[in-house]
């Protein structure tokens, strides 16, 4: 992207960008209030997977396991009467980033389909154990009943529980993640990921650890994608074995795909699109994977960078001959 | 009792495995959507039962109607992915079987059916003091009949050996005159068929729903690892691992067999990445 866009260009569409997330609620309905807010949600979840598969060129088919995670630990504290709710996001958060070390760190070892499977299979892993650990995690009810404390910051105290006040608690976490994991990806850090990714044996010539890196975006993602599913708990209210399912795993896979996996914002796009396709279609009928499959299949075949991989790169080709232009123009 | 159900169970298991694992051998396609192929098997046979009252009709329908299914889809969609990453085609299939678990739920809803076994097979024998149902028995031979004739093919046929060859270079095979791209959509509709025959073997044994290719898809899937993928012998070992450990796991570890597939693929996948079969580590 940031080829595409002069520095005072992107800087006001970042401007654009906050001010259209934040001033939304003021525009828009609680239904959309809501749908936005899932949407940022599984934006993050999106957004943490596309770190592994975009950049690292890793596919995890078992990212749910993280999201789940973070989902059941928040879900677990705030039910057991935990005083704070950043505070038990932030438990979900890192109690699914230490998932994350250990199925890294057996999984990164592995390839192509070879990783996606063994993703796979650990992700089905916590999903059996929240089904049969009844005790603990509800079984296949999943953990239900959560009430939301108030949000005490000193003096103030702000309800939470309205969804126009949630809104802006995921939409700061949002922009927050954003803003990190952009960081991340332009650093030089992200720079030996993408290489990892481009050619693993040549990056690894360079005397780069390759796993080393690998575990480490791993991690990350882990710990960004349990997050997600701290709010996606508090915002359905409940934790439930679905969310660990293999399926639940394919939903960043699809909403990343949809979006373009090699633009940074591709996921969100995707996210955008996934829920719109579903908003508009389930007001008809209940079966609508059926049209998100008929968008993914010659999505795949004929535009792999996605929706908005291909917008940008279309544009980015106008953008190159006007620039071109310019030149000329300034040199006569 | 539990050894003859766990090794029933496994048959099933082979014969969808074993199509997905030659497409894998063949093609380089991990097929997401051979679950669903498979629960399309289940359906044909329950519509085919429906219309004919005929069960041994819907066994030379089913099978055949979902070959072609197959058939379809390697020539429209696959085709033009081959050369793409191994992802993509992961995500292509996975599109395919979105698009065929929501068909099927518009076309038979989204409730359960069920198909009676065929009358002659209708019925109990007792074995050792155990009763058991003819139809199991049924699959424990029809089973290791279709492995003997699909080794048979592999070994003894022209079109068997041209598809090892393919299987081991594609390009080579193509330099010798084999027509790859006849051959690759010959393989997908064999493999096709074959989940489709399991499909229908197993619509008088299990209760058929749109939710059944899900399952049997991430069986499969541990089936063909824990054989190494693209292993003909291997996809029979590793099915009746599976269906064996089923069986006894619901005896002795009732809470745990949910999890056991999932930690023996992952112990599979971390020491011996190429399958149980295979000779390097």
């Amino acid at each position: 992207m940031g080829g595409v866009f002069s520095k005072k260009r992107a800087l006001a569409l970042w401007a654009a960008g906050l001010f259209l997330v934040l001033g939304l609620p003021f525009i828009i309905n609680t239904y959309m209030t809501l749908l936005m807010t899932e949407i940022m949600i599984m934006g993050i979840f999106a957004l943490s997977f596309n770190l592994l598969f975009g950049y690292t060129g890793l596919l995890s088919f078992g990212h749910a396991a993280f999201f789940g995670i973070g989902g059941y630990i928040t879900a677990f504290l705030m039910i057991h009467d935990f005083p704070s709710m950043p505070l038990a996001i932030l438990v979900g958060s890192l109690v699914a980033t230490l998932a994350a070390v250990v199925v890294g760190y057996f999984s990164v070892k592995l390839d192509e389909i070879y990783f996606a499977i063994l993703t796979l299979g650990f992700g089905m892993m916590f999903y059996t154990l929240a089904h049969q650990w009844r005790s603990v995690t509800g079984g296949s009810d999943g953990l239900t009943g959560l009430v939301l404390p108030s949000l005490g910051a000193g003096f103030l105290s702000v309800n939470i529980s309205t969804p126009k006040s949630f809104y802006y608690v995921v939409a700061c976490l949002f922009v927050f993640t954003v803003a990190i994991l952009l960081r991340i990806v332009r650093s030089s850090f992200g720079l030996v990921l993408m290489s990892i990714r481009e050619n693993k044996e040549r990056t690894a010539f360079t005397g780069i650890d390759i796993r080393a890196y690998r575990l480490a975006s791993f991690v990350i993602s882990g710990l960004f994608a349990g997050m997600a599913g701290g709010l996606f708990a508090i915002f359905d209210r409940m934790a439930s074995p679905s969310m660990l399912h293999w399926t639940a795993s394919a939903e960043p896979v699809l909403m990343t795909v949809l979006g373009g996996a090699h633009v940074f914002l591709g996921p969100v796009v995707g996210a955008v699109i996934f829920f719109l396709v579903e908003y508009m279609i389930t007001k008809f009928t209940d079966i609508w994977m059926i049209f998100l499959g008929a968008i993914l299949i010659p999505l795949v075949i004929f535009f792999p960078e996605g929706v908005l991989g291909t917008i940008l790169a279309k544009w980015g080709k106008k953008q190159h001959i006007k620039g071109e232009e310019g030149a000329r123009g300034e040199h006569s | 009792m539990n050894f003859l159900n766990g090794v029933s169970l496994g048959m099933l298991l082979f014969l969808i495995s074993i199509g997905l694992t030659i497409i894998f051998g063949v093609l380089g396609v991990l097929n997401f959507a051979h679950g669903s192929l498979y629960m399309l098997g289940a359906y044909f046979c329950f519509q085919a039962v429906s219309l004919y009252q005929n069960f041994w009709v819907a066994m030379i329908l089913s099978p055949f109607i979902v070959a072609v299914v197959g058939g379809i889809i390697e020539m429209s969609l696959l085709r033009p992915v081959y050369g793409r990453d191994v992802s993509f085609q992961l995500l292509l299939t996975f599109g395919v079987l979105l698009v065929l678990d929501d068909a099927v739920r518009l076309i038979w809803g989204s409730g359960y059916h069920i198909v009676d076994p065929p009358e002659a097979l209708n019925g109990i024998v007792h074995v050792y003091g155990f009763t058991y149902p003819v139809y199991s028995l049924f699959i424990l031979f029809i089973g290791p009949l279709i492995g003997l004739g699909l080794w048979g093919f592999f070994r003894l046929t022209l079109w068997g050996k041209k598809i090892r060859a393919a299987s081991m270079d594609r390009e080579m095979a193509a330099g010798v005159g084999i027509n790859v791209n006849r051959l690759f959509t010959g393989v997908f509709m064999f493999g096709a068929w074959l989940a489709g025959i399991g499909g229908t073997l197993a619509a008088p044994l299990r209760a058929i729903g749109p939710s059944m290719g899900e399952k049997i898809i991430i069986e499969s899937f541990i089936v063909v690892v824990i054989g190494g993928l693209g292993s003909f012998p291997g996809a029979f070992v590793g099915a009746m691992v599976l269906g064996v450990i089923n069986a006894y796991g619901a005896q002795y570890l009732p809470k745990a067999t949910m999890a056991l597939p999932y930690i023996l693929l992952a112990i599979i996948l971390l020491t011996k990445p190429r399958g149980l079969l295979s000779r390097e580590a």
